[in-house]
């Protein structure tokens, strides 16, 4: 394996993961430079989150190598689903979790009470910092999630579904706000299966399915041979103010033509 | 009236048990926070069983009490933590065998050998008497040492607690927090054994947090309040089992049951669904 690039935050070459008998990953060569904004994008069971634990130094390759740059800082937000929302904590209490290292009192540092409130402040929350953390709208608890990672000042967000199970508008709101985040310098990469409110709107694409099916931008990976690839199914990609769209085999159905045209 | 309740505080054995219950209530109180938040209800529950087994054979071979059970307490919370952290057989089935083996070896020595050195029926049930300075000694020194980890450890069990994928990724040996965690609730048991019985050890580590859960979504104030209930649960639930004659665990649980009643009426469904298990 070669030294990673000046640039290069993480490298992942021929990685293979799995869980028991069935590999999850399998020859995965990935590079994470500190410019990237990247999308990971496959069906369920894909290994998208498997890759991001190993990007993140939980779950350990079981062949292959992954190089990080030393002291390579990294936040972490996990899927919402996975949170337990009847765990008794207030946003700020939250945040400060990721504060591991050096104090050991409970309470709070003014130091560190200071940095909790800017970091509320610049995710547009900091009246929220007393409340529960189930009082909260699906796009506030995601916000508290990325506040949370970004108090360790991290150089590399990793974010697992991001949106999932948020409206539209709120969705919006998600994603510009990563936008800023990234233009401040932050290398991100999340996983969505979003293809069209989420995926096409990235700078770049991963596409999964325990193997890699294309990488690129989406404008090149958003291709009906690399989604069949990756998603087993053929698709329709549109294209619409030079962005691409995808169309599944269900909306071209028959049947459904056969009812709009009925509605009609 | 007065006279009948200050009554017992004459005789030395029951300021022993009196002292041992409330330091008992308020230890199992503030671990159960963590039981109750990591949904380990089940695991302090097969423990004190577990230890129950070690119980049996210190109590046949001679061996010193805290030593003998003590280590097989304390082989029983590794065996679990490992049990449960692998997670490629089901935990809670691993765990149902782990620990009813165990105390069926403890049922089982007894039978066969008599009841020798402790008393059976305390070690189930609990029980004031023979509780001695030592004791009481054991149950402040205890409770002192958990109070200094959860203080000095609360952020790490914080984390830990309540996500320990993110926990492992900031850097924290979740596996280290959790071993600790079971070492504390095992020495608990241990100490709290003789008053509270093993049979109902697990009613008084999972009400007081219920309890607080339920009126508090604070987390520090969650310890505090779990600590206190335990502490009043074991105060006023030692009382009650001298003047209405019968042993200190089933006492300490109805008052604990009582306290989860009246917090019940006044937060409703409120406070039961701060308590609902996360999916």
């Amino acid at each position: 394996m070669t030294a990673l690039g000046k640039s290069e935050l993480v490298r992942l070459d021929r990685v293979t993961c799995s869980y028991g008998e069935a590999p999850v990953l399998v020859n995965i060569d990935l590079s994470l430079s500190e410019d990237l904004f990247t999308g990971i994008v496959g069906p369920s069971g894909s290994g998208k989150t498997t890759l991001l634990r190993v990007m993140l130094g939980t779950t350990r390759p079981v062949a292959g190598t992954v190089a990080r740059q030393p002291r390579l800082r990294v936040g972490y937000v996990p899927q919402v689903e996975s949170v337990n929302w009847s765990f008794p904590v207030t946003v700020a209490e939250c945040v400060l979790m990721a504060r591991t290292g050096g104090r050991v009192l409970p309470w709070r540092s003014r130091a560190e009470r200071d940095r909790v409130h800017e970091i509320l402040q610049r995710l547009g929350i900091e009246h929220l910092a007393r409340r529960h953390i189930r009082e909260l709208s699906g796009g506030q608890q995601q916000r508290v999630f990325i506040a949370r990672a970004l108090l360790s000042d991290p150089q590399l967000l990793l974010m697992d579904e991001p949106t999932s199970g948020v409206d539209v508008r709120t969705r919006h709101e998600i994603l510009h706000l990563l936008g800023d985040l990234h233009r401040d310098g932050l290398a991100i990469v999340l996983t969505t299966h979003d293809l069209n409110g989420i995926a096409a709107h990235l700078p770049h694409l991963v596409c999964l399915n325990t193997q890699v099916a294309g990488q690129g931008r989406p404008q090149d990976v958003l291709t009906p041979e690399v989604l069949e690839r990756t998603y087993g199914t053929t698709m329709e990609i549109l294209e619409h103010a030079g962005m691409p769209i995808v169309l599944d085999r269900f909306e071209r159905s028959a049947d459904l033509v056969e009812l709009r045209r009925n509605r009609a | 009236m007065m006279d009948e309740l200050l009554r017992p505080f004459a005789f030395e054995f029951f300021r022993n048990g009196l002292l041992v219950a409330t330091f008992a209530g308020a230890l199992c109180g503030l671990i159960g926070v963590y039981v109750v938040l990591k949904g380990m209800s089940y695991i302090g529950h097969g423990l004190s069983h577990a230890i129950f087994g070690g119980f049996a054979a210190s109590a046949l071979l001679g061996v010193n009490f805290a030593l003998g059970a003590g280590t097989w307490g304390i082989a029983s919370a590794l065996m679990i933590n490992g049990v449960t952290r692998r997670r490629v057989i089901g935990a809670d089935a691993a765990i149902g065998v782990i620990t009813t083996a165990s105390f069926a070896l403890g049922l089982a020595l007894f039978a066969i050998f008599g009841r020798r050195g402790q008393s059976f029926d305390a070690a189930l049930f609990g029980s004031i008497l023979g509780v001695s300075r030592e004791d009481v000694w054991a149950i402040v020194v205890v409770t002192a040492m958990v109070a200094a980890i959860v203080f000095l450890a609360y952020r790490k069990l914080l984390f830990t607690t309540f996500d320990p994928e993110v926990a492992e990724a900031s850097g924290i040996s979740t596996a280290r927090v959790d071993a600790l965690l079971m070492l504390v609730l095992a020495i608990s048991i241990l100490a709290t054994m003789q008053v509270l019985g093993v049979t109902l050890i697990a009613a008084t580590l999972v009400i007081p947090a219920t309890v607080a859960r339920m009126v508090t979504n604070s987390f520090p104030r969650m310890l505090l309040v779990a600590t206190a209930i335990g502490a009043i649960t074991g105060f006023v639930g030692m009382n009650l089992s001298y003047h209405l004659d019968v042993q200190s665990g089933p006492a300490i649980v109805l008052v604990g049951a009582t306290l989860f009643a009246v917090a019940f009426a006044a937060t409703g469904a409120r406070g039961l669904r701060r308590t609902a298990e996360w999916p």
